[in-house]
């Protein structure tokens, strides 16, 4: 089946019930989407189908059958919100990273920091106590 | 994934149609967003069986009004409800509901037959459809029934649904009166309710509860209690009685019931 991966058209022969995370792990090589807890509760798995965050581990690969899927190394290295989380120390372990930037991805520039809170409600981090992620997205916001 | 996916069955349906033909032909477990079932997937807690994936069956998405009714399409997900005019304007509670359910990302796959379907009685849209007497609409390849909500469960997990049918929409009356809706749990996001609520001050109050016994609760003797003027210390007695909270990984059921009381203070002193 194919879809459209960081931009690129993509084809893979995959079971049409794999989870999109392994997919995306196993078969494309693109290690840096997380598992987390596998329930729909981390967002370490966070990736954007459509546009929209989903959790990659509850996503039949099947339905991303011609959609769009982006994924935390479509970004390259140098997007803003890559920069603020290391200049910020957004991230520390580094596991809940990832999904973070996904999920951060879709607020619009003039974002407040209750939205931001709300776009990353779905996204668990057990190490920074959140303030460096929430500081990191608003800075990126005015980079 | 704890469920080897290899002996897995899947076959996609390209309309409502189709998606009925094959419910029809074979029992098949419907997948919308995926965000329930693939839960029990990933922790080997779903025996193998087949599958037909609705995902892409556009008809089954949409908000409307239609004679008076707020008609939701069954694939309708909790981001389209947080979104939306329509729903905002006639029933703002869902709107609440929807907000709560998990987080964006679970929002944007999370349908409300699938919430209904599932038949958890901790899920959160099913007290603001209980409380508004809203209407399950099943459709099977030759046929249409519509169920009121308050009749569709018939126990923990169980419901009067075929296995040949799907919530094609849910439709909810005309509300009058103020909506109040309450979930309570251990964050403001992510969390599975300890308890969740949903009432209506009109003309008769309505009030609705999940978590508290294997199916939602329409607390009807502490509805009948409050419009007949009892005080709501007594109307809170009755609906201890109409309740039967368990102990589980959640909560226990002392609190649940002590907690169900106080909800119903609160929605009555706050929609006064």
């Amino acid at each position: 089946m194919r879809f459209t991966l960081n931009g690129t058209v993509t084809d893979v022969d995959a079971h049409p019930m794999a989870r999109l995370l392994d997919v995306l792990r196993e078969q494309c090589g693109l290690t840096g989407t997380k598992e987390g807890c596998g329930e729909g509760e981390c967002g370490a798995c966070t990736v954007l189908v459509g546009g929209e965050p989903v959790c990659s581990c509850l996503v039949p690969v099947a339905q991303v059958e011609g959609a769009d899927v982006q994924t935390i190394e479509g970004l390259g290295g140098d997007h803003p919100l890559q920069h603020a989380f290391m200049n910020e120390v957004g991230a520390q372990c580094g596991i809940c990273t990832p999904g973070m930037i996904m999920a951060a991805l879709v607020l619009p520039p003039d974002a407040t920091l209750d939205e931001v809170k709300v776009a990353l409600a779905g996204n668990l981090c057990r190490c920074t106590g959140y303030a460096a992620i929430y500081r990191a997205v608003m800075r990126a916001r005015q980079a | 994934m704890k469920t080897a996916v290899s002996p897995l069955d899947l076959r996609r349906a390209s309309s409502l149609a189709d998606a009925l033909r094959l419910l029809d032909e074979e029992a098949r477990t419907p997948i919308a967003g995926a965000t329930d079932l693939y839960v029990a997937l990933n922790f080997g807690m779903l025996a193998p069986r087949r599958f037909v994936d609705i995902w892409g069956v556009d008809e089954l998405r949409g908000i409307s009004v239609r004679d008076d009714t707020l008609v939701l399409g069954g694939l309708t997900t909790y981001t389209a409800i947080i979104h939306s005019p329509i729903v905002a304007e006639r029933l703002p509670m869902l709107v609440a509901a929807a907000q709560q359910v998990g987080g964006p990302q679970i929002q944007n796959r999370g349908t409300i037959a699938g919430n209904v379907a599932n038949g958890s009685p901790a899920a959160d849209s099913v007290p603001v459809f209980a409380a508004t007497d809203a209407i399950v609409v099943l459709r099977s390849h030759d046929h249409e029934r519509r169920i009121p909500i308050t009749h569709f469960y018939t126990g923990y997990r169980a419901s009067v649904m075929r296995a040949n049918e799907l919530i094609v929409a849910i439709e909810v009356p005309r509300v009058d009166g103020r909506q109040w809706f309450r979930k309570v749990g251990t964050r403001a996001a992510q969390a599975i309710s300890k308890i969740v609520v949903a009432g209506v001050r009109g003309a008769a109050p309505r009030f609705a509860l999940g978590s508290v016994a294997p199916t939602v609760v329409r607390a009807y003797a502490a509805e009948r209690a409050l419009a007949g003027g009892a005080s709501i210390g007594d109307a809170a007695r009755a609906l201890r009685r109409e309740i039967a909270p368990i102990d589980d990984v959640r909560s226990s059921a002392e609190y649940r019931g002590q907690v169900a009381e106080r909800l119903l203070r609160r929605f009555w002193i706050e929609t006064a």
